[in-house]
């Protein structure tokens, strides 16, 4: 016990600066200056693969240790889309999640947003045309951004939530 | 014929509690009426403790009758009911042996003739049999212990083992004292004197059901007051440190067993021998303090045990009546196939809810009160000099914690199955509200439990006065303003309306915060979050038997489970199973170790004795013979 | 009577208001020692005021318990703020001990419980079941530590109790009196849902116990629920620092002595905060059936705490 402290407090914090991205297709309109003023210092996510093969769930629960350390931002996963305010989904939507996925959505409260991570919850990616995939997850809810990538790798994540509230990536180079 | 019956006991109730409530403020009388009774006549007495067990008796009548007036299961037994409330109120009453034996034995047959109140079922044949076995086993007890007071004081009435109770030998004492405290234990449903308990109050109809578990087992708490404190005299160390012990085996062996049940009514059964154990606990730490001199301190035992007595009598019965309405609307006493009936019994189920919260002891309701005394009670015993007392006390606190927190978590399940969610069954889904006056006497038992809890200050002088009565000395031990009460000079106080202010005060901050923070009222209506699944079923739900789980496992060594599992597999290979039958039944292991072994010995007994009866008729002149030579010789 | 009054008001603010801080103090004190920067210290009233304008989803399966829950546990918390000595040696309302505390506590879990199977759903049945075993198997612990600080201190009502070991310090200055801390410090990982005992940040709901209960709540209600949660850790920590640490305690009222109060109570709270978060980052959360373990090994020190007042007479 006595060692692990030790070895806390010699590591310190490794937490990394958030470098901008242009990679983010922010679908603006349907997101009123209101949300973004509402989620700007807490966002619950909830985390929902659609039939993901977990490359883009693997980066993402990068974004929770120290390197890139979501929570500083506010930014925060949970485990009921009750308790959500945003809902992160990756996978191409297969045909059997994608009821479950409508679902989930509905059992989240207003006023919330929905960010496709990864070239598949963009437009079926790798899958598109594939007889068990809907085809990105515009085809089942309303889309308020996507972040590119196959995975999209912690930062590039992190870079898109940040955007997605309206927080200039700066403010988390403290 | 049935409901006017039930509405002139409901009178006959209403009015037994206006006299008993006289009676504890001091309205005493007394009636002798010779010729009705053998042995001394019809001999009543009123003092403040039967004044209280009066009233109890009474008010509870007047609400089970006025049940019973809608109740289609009290259709049958109404003239037994008569009989059955008119010996209730004659027990407390009685005042000499005889009267309160003919009483305590009319009590006893009328209920047993309403447990038979489905005589068909094989499972009501025998409740009814074990009751009706433990209660003149019980009454045998009494009868010797009676007996052998009267003959060391050459009188059967009470008043007189009164005056003569100081003067009698301790070996008489012990012996007086451990046959009357069984038959009156074995009335209260003292572990290991249980087992009829939990077979008897389930098979009642419900209104017979509350009368039972609400006051006919009280009557045996009452005749352990008489003895251990009027009739026997001031007795050794032993005796309140085994009622003290065998209060906190009762307490935890009836939450325990409560805690894993799935029928409704046998866990309310099995929770009063619970309430019994707490009061015992408070009848123990009396009898205790009584012995160490320190009368002040037995004074607030004696007042915690009297307070959770009526307590309990308010919110078992209430919670029996709410078992009775759930099981005719349904059909069934199984948790495991209610559900819901919050949204179609709104009535039952609100008043369930206020005796759950009751017997939870959740301030500022009547339960709390009671055990918040008690409680205080075990503390005193930092008071106590002696060490080996003081260990039984803290066994005692411990016990009643313990006990406390199994008590919400069984109440949470009983509620919380049988109410809400989604309903298990059809019966359940298509269940029907209680008639009106089954309704009204819910309703007045639920504003019973928290009257008695907001009025505490006024209820706690009054059942002071009953126990500085018993005690023979001028105590106050319990100072109280209009708004709080309090133990010692800075030990402890509770002031119920207070807290009751408060809570009331905290439900509506919120509220108002809310309002002033602009929050959204309205809420919008979904379905229950299920990880995206596309049906709720009830079938999703806990059951009455998962939610217990955790405790069957850690309490293991008391449930010691036996698990049958049989796999019967394809006559051509092993490998494709048929059918799979699992079975892990609750287990009655006090009948298992306790009663099965002695029956079984005295059964054995029995065949040896039996050869005597050879059907020789030269040996039963010899048995005749042999017999009158003895006389002859023993004189 | 006004001055009480507000006394009283000023109490449940410093509870309402301080509890969130109290619990961005743990999880950034948490995060800071495995090498992340963590959340604000402020982050959960950013939570808490997003929360309160988020609209809530309410399940047609629930019935009344599950809107009334939230006010429910509200309005414990709120009294038991009322009754704990905080910043002054007698809390204002003064009639209350520490077994109504206890059933204060015991109300909350009740309601809990109850809302927890309103909804239907599996996960919370499954977090009332196990919620009301562990609160129901510490229940012990609790009583019999009220035993031992009432063999000492010779009273429950809180008041008397602070009143006492702060007038006679050589009450205090005995190792039973720090197994007593020591049990009740493990009952509060237990009531109050942190490790050991609960992950209060996990996602498995196989694994929850106080959070599978509120997986349902939302808007409004849940930020009623998570405020609830707070105050209770408040309180938990504020009634371990003033009973058995109950030095610096003004008795007067006056406005100074408040405030040295409150500067006092700031400063023994982030004591137990720091060691709070050591622990939790230092220990593994227990297998779930090893927690009456850890309940029974608190009875045991407690046990001991009570016969060391009759060892050491």
């Amino acid at each position: 016990m006595i060692r692990q402290l030790r070895l806390a407090l010699r590591t310190g914090i490794v937490t990394e600066a958030v470098a901008p991205d242009e990679n983010l297709e922010v679908l603006g309109g349907r997101l009123g200056e209101a949300a973004r003023r509402l989620f700007g210092r807490s966002l619950h996510i909830r985390q929902v693969d659609a039939g993901s093969c977990n490359g883009c769930e693997l980066e993402i629960s990068g974004l929770t240790g120290p390197h890139y350390d979501l929570e500083r931002f506010g930014l925060h996963f949970v485990a009921s889309p009750r308790h959500a305010d945003c809902l992160l989904v990756t996978g191409p939507v297969t045909r059997n999640m994608a009821e479950a996925l409508r679902r989930t959505w509905e059992a989240t409260p207003d006023p919330k947003l929905v960010i496709a991570a990864g070239d598949c919850a963009r437009d079926g990616g790798l899958f598109a045309g594939s007889y068990a995939v809907v085809g990105g997850v515009e085809a089942v809810l309303p889309v308020d951004a996507i972040i590119p990538g196959c995975p999209p790798s912690p930062r590039a994540l992190l870079a898109g939530l940040l955007a997605a509230i309206g927080r200039r990536a700066a403010d988390g180079a403290r | 014929m049935a409901a006017l019956v039930y509405t002139v006991t409901a009178i006959a109730g209403i009015a037994a509690g206006v006299v008993g409530i006289g009676g504890v403020f001091g309205a005493t009388f007394t009636v002798h009426i010779a010729r009705i009774v053998p042995l001394g006549g019809l001999e009543l007495a009123m003092d403040p403790l039967a004044g209280l067990f009066l009233a109890l008796v009474g008010l509870t009548t007047a609400a089970t009758s006025l049940y019973a007036i809608g109740y289609a299961g009290a259709a049958r037994g109404a003239y037994a009911y008569l009989a059955f409330v008119t010996a209730l109120g004659l027990v407390p009453l009685a005042a000499n042996a005889m009267t309160f034996l003919l009483a305590w034995e009319i009590m006893s047959l009328a209920s047993w003739v309403l447990v038979l109140d489905r005589r068909d079922d094989a499972d009501v044949q025998r409740a009814a049999w074990v009751y009706a076995v433990m209660t003149h086993a019980g009454l045998a007890c009494l009868l010797a212990g009676m007996l052998l007071l009267a003959a060391h004081t050459g009188s059967l009435r009470f008043a007189d083992w009164r005056a003569a109770a100081p003067a009698l030998a301790p070996a008489i004492r012990n012996a007086v004292w451990v046959l009357l405290a069984l038959g009156f234990a074995s009335k209260a449903g003292v572990v290991p004197l249980h087992v009829w308990l939990p077979l008897a109050h389930p098979a009642a109809p419900s209104h017979v059901s509350a009368l039972m578990s609400g006051a006919m087992i009280k009557l045996g708490i009452y005749g352990l007051l008489r003895v251990g404190l009027e009739w026997a005299g001031p007795g050794p160390t032993w005796w309140g440190g085994t009622l003290l012990m065998l209060g906190v085996v009762s307490a935890l062996v009836g939450i325990l067993s409560a805690l894993v049940d799935t029928d409704l009514k046998r866990l309310l059964a099995f929770s009063s021998i619970e309430n019994v154990g707490v009061i015992l606990i408070g009848v123990g730490s009396a009898l205790l303090f009584v012995r160490a001199g320190t009368e002040a301190l037995a004074a607030i035992a004696l007042v915690a045990a009297l307070y959770h007595t009526v307590n309990h009598a308010a919110f078992k019965a209430l919670l029996f009546l709410g078992a009775g309405a759930v099981a005719h609307a349904t059909g069934t006493r199984n948790m495991d196939a209610h559900g819901g009936l919050i949204k179609r019994l709104p009535w039952t189920a609100a008043c369930f809810l206020v005796g759950a919260v009751s017997i939870s002891a959740l301030p500022p309701f009547n339960g709390f009160v009671s055990e918040w005394l008690t409680f205080q009670a075990l503390l005193q015993s930092v008071r106590v000099a002696e060490p080996g007392v003081s260990l039984l006390f803290a066994i005692g606190t411990a016990g009643l914690a313990l006990t406390a927190g199994l008590t919400a978590a069984c109440f949470v399940k009983a509620f919380g199955i049988t109410f809400l969610a989604l309903p298990r069954s059809d019966a359940a889904a298509h269940a029907h509200e209680a008639t009106a006056t089954m309704r009204w006497a819910m309703a007045g038992l639920a504003a019973a439990c928290v009257a008695l809890g907001l009025g505490a200050t006024v209820v706690v002088p009054a059942v002071t006065r009953v126990a500085a009565s018993m005690l023979g000395a001028a105590v106050a031990p319990l100072h109280g303003t209009t708004l709080t009460f309090s133990v010692g000079a800075d030990f402890a106080s509770l002031s119920p309306l207070l807290i009751a202010a408060a809570l009331g005060a905290g439900l509506v901050a919120p509220r108002v915060f809310l309002v002033v923070a602009g929050s959204p009222r309205r809420a919008r209506l979904g379905e229950t979050w299920g990880c995206g699944r596309i049906l709720q079923t009830a079938r999703m739900q806990y059951t009455a038997g998962a939610f217990a789980d955790p405790f069957k496992r850690v309490f293991r060594f008391f449930y010691r489970p036996v698990k049958r599992r049989e796999v019967v597999a394809h006559p051509d290979s092993r490998f494709f199973v048929r059918r799979i039958e699992y079975a892990n039944p609750a287990r009655a292991l006090f009948e298992e170790w306790l009663y099965h072994p002695v029956l079984r010995g005295l059964v054995g007994i029995t065949h040896r004795v039996q050869a005597l009866q050879s059907g020789n008729a030269a040996a039963y002149l010899g048995y005749i013979l042999a017999a009158l030579l003895i006389l002859l010789v023993v004189r | 009577m006004t001055r009480d009054l507000a006394l009283a008001l000023l109490q449940v603010l410093v509870v309402a208001g301080g509890a969130p801080l109290l619990v961005g103090g743990v999880r950034t004190l948490k995060a800071r020692l495995v090498g992340r920067r963590g959340p604000r210290l402020l982050q959960p009233y950013a939570d808490l005021a997003k929360l309160l304008r988020k609209e809530a989803v309410v399940s047609t399966t629930t019935s009344w318990i599950f809107r009334i829950t939230p006010y429910v546990l509200m309005s414990t918390m709120v009294v038991a703020a009322l009754i704990v000595p905080l910043f002054l040696a007698r809390p204002v309302l003064d009639f209350a001990g520490l077994v109504l505390l206890m059933y204060l506590f015991v109300f909350g879990t009740f309601f809990l419980a109850l809302a927890g199977l309103d909804a239907g759903s599996a996960f919370g049945g499954m977090g009332s079941s196990r919620e009301v075993a562990v609160a129901a198997l510490a229940e012990p612990t609790i009583v019999v530590a009220i035993l031992a600080l009432a063999l000492r201190a010779e009273s429950t009502n809180l008041g008397a109790i602070v009143e006492r070991f702060a007038r006679e310090p050589q009450l205090a200055a005995n190792p039973g009196h720090l197994l007593a801390f020591a049990a009740l410090f493990l009952v509060m990982l237990a009531e109050t849902g942190r490790l050991p005992v609960d992950n209060p940040a996990t996602h498995l709901e196989l694994t929850m116990i106080h959070e599978a209960m509120v997986l349902e709540y939302s808007g409004h209600y849940l930020a009623l629920v998570e405020w609830a949660s707070a105050m209770k850790l408040f309180l938990f920590m504020a009634l371990l620092a003033n009973l058995f640490f109950p030095w610096g305690m003004p008795g007067s009222s006056e406005l100074g002595s408040l405030a040295i109060g409150l500067v006092i109570l700031i400063a023994k709270l982030t004591v137990l905060t720091v060691g709070l978060a050591v622990l939790e980052t230092v220990v593994a959360k227990l297998r779930l059936f090893r927690v009456p373990e850890m309940l029974a090994g608190s009875f045991a020190l407690a046990l001991l705490s009570v016969l060391s007042v009759f060892l050491l007479k």
